[in-house]
């Protein structure tokens, strides 16, 4: 089980964490303006990394709140957790 | 090819079974093929060997990053099923049960498929209605499907608890009688076999580094071995469909997760099918051997580590004692995680790329062993013809701009 550290509440188990996938993904400024593959690119399509990952947690049984993770994907170590709409920290092999 | 048989048996006996032929060989690498499969699991394979049999090209090689069935393959619980709700599903699924129903003879090989029974539980009145539509949907596509009550389910498997006083009261359940498991080992070992057969040259330990494009037409592919060319490319590998595609700058709409099983200590027959729950979701049966195998749900992060969370595996043996009080005491032998490819619509995509000559099978998420003969043999259908065939021209990547998505999330009688 990971033990996550929520930029809020500190260090808790994974088990009181929802997954929320890919983070930095921007909803689309101006949706009427995009095509169905621009649509199908927004929803569906993701770089499903091997390596550090940016990706988001919510702390379900906690806080409540989004934020964002710095994990490696193949080994599963957190390298950092920041808040929601701050930019990933400079790390060491981050390619996101 | 030295044929199997119980002659073959008796004549080898008599030499002291030191004469059997290599099961396949392991050539070098040549420098160009005709076409390059990528991942030597059950779907690689079968793709191979589907193109030498039904295609007739056999200037096909398969690479493998670490040893045959060592991803996927080794690493599901062996359930073979068809019962899935849309059309699309049950005739490519129903395809490959098929398929399986003549493999052994096809192969030469024992895949030791055991239709003994598949039922897909159902624990409220939402479960009820859900598959008792699954059938009737089953039926209208030609696949077996039944509607058994509590007192239905407790006849076929006679060690479930259906007390109405239990959290989750099993209401009914979906039987396909012929579902069931196959040895998923021998799979890939006999498509293996009878691929080296018709001259497909497989090549283990061997990992694909890069996909070498000119023009918009893949060329061949980097590997730990060198540069190998190829007028096609095939990727047909599991959980790392994403890593091969980003090598030929293609997006995917695929997360990767791991995917959990176990296996119990061995113990006598007591289980006589396969059961899979939805709601309290786990699904179990008993192996030749006499362990339980048991699966449950993928971990929620994304991950390529093949393991997973302790509390997986918790709250599955959690819905395994509900289910079966009577394995309460049974003790764990080993355990294990696969990586699972799965797709924002719980269907596979098998289908041509922008990359002229490259093609990408994947996105099986959790349940794509019970396709292998299936995926293979349209897999290798689409790279022959450079063209889908009806059955998986639904599965292609423009669903997800067009939005005729295949919804088997749930439909498909397990959750993913």
């Amino acid at each position: 089980m990971l033990l996550i550290d929520c930029p809020h509440c500190g260090p808790r188990p994974e088990i009181e964490f929802r997954y929320g996938g890919e983070a930095h993904i921007a909803r689309p400024e101006n949706p009427d303006a995009l095509s169905d593959a621009e649509w199908a690119d927004y929803l569906f399509m993701r770089r499903n990394t091997k390596g550090v990952f940016a990706e988001r947690w919510m702390h379900a049984a906690g806080c409540r709140r989004w934020f964002n993770a710095l994990r490696d994907t193949a080994s599963y170590k957190i390298l950092a957790t920041y808040k929601a709409g701050e930019q990933p920290p400079a790390t060491a092999g981050a390619e996101d | 090819m030295q044929k199997f048989s119980v002659f073959a048996l008796a004549r080898n006996a008599l030499t002291g079974h030191r004469n059997w032929q290599r099961q396949w060989r392991s050539p070098e690498p040549q420098a160009d093929y005709d076409v390059v499969i990528v991942g030597g699991g059950g779907h690689g394979l079968a793709t191979a060997y589907y193109l030498a049999k039904e295609h007739g090209i056999t200037n096909v090689v398969v690479l493998e990053k670490g040893w045959l069935g060592g991803g996927n393959t080794g690493r599901n619980t062996t359930i073979v099923r068809s019962n899935y709700l849309w059309d699309e599903s049950a005739r490519i699924y129903e395809h490959a049960l098929k398929l399986w129903e003549g493999l052994s003879q096809d192969l030469n090989y024992n895949v030791m498929l055991s239709q003994r029974g598949v039922l897909n539980l159902a624990h409220n009145l939402g479960d009820v209605r859900e598959g008792r539509r699954r059938v009737y949907a089953n039926r209208l596509n030609g696949v077996d499907a039944e509607w058994l009550d509590a007192d239905g389910v407790k006849a076929f498997c006679p060690i479930i608890d259906i007390s109405p006083n239990a959290r989750y009261p099993v209401m009914g359940a979906t039987l396909q009688r012929r579902g069931g498991v196959a040895r998923h080992d021998a799979v890939a070992w006999g498509f293996a076999r009878a691929a080296d057969a018709r001259g497909v040259d497989i090549i283990q330990q061997c990992e694909v580094t890069g996909i070498r494009r000119a023009g918009g037409r893949v060329t061949g592919v980097e590997t730990t071995r060198g540069f190998i060319g190829a007028k096609k490319v095939g990727i047909v590998a599991a959980g790392h469909t994403s890593v091969l595609a980003s090598m030929a700058d293609i997006r995917l709409p695929i997360e990767s997760h791991p995917l959990q099983a176990l296996v119990s200590e061995p113990i006598k027959p007591v289980h006589p099918c396969v059961v899979m729950s939805n709601a309290v979701h786990v699904y179990v049966s008993q192996s030749d051997k006499g362990e339980l195998v048991i699966g449950a749900g993928i971990d929620g992060f994304l991950g390529y580590g093949q393991r997973g969370s302790f509390h997986i595996i918790e709250s599955q043996m959690g819905a395994l004692i509900e289910l079966f009080p009577i394995f309460s005491r049974l003790r764990m032998m080993r355990s294990w995680g696969g990586i699972v490819d799965t797709c924002p619509d719980a269907s596979p995509i098998i289908c041509k790329t922008p990359v002229d000559g490259l093609y990408i099978n994947g996105g099986w998420g959790t349940g794509g062993f019970k396709a292998t003969p299936g995926s293979g043999w349209c897999f290798a259908h689409t790279i022959a013809r450079d063209d889908p065939h009806p059955l998986n021209a639904p599965f292609n990547l423009d669903r997800f701009v067009t939005g005729a998505l295949v919804d088997e999330h749930g439909a498909a009688a397990v959750a993913h």
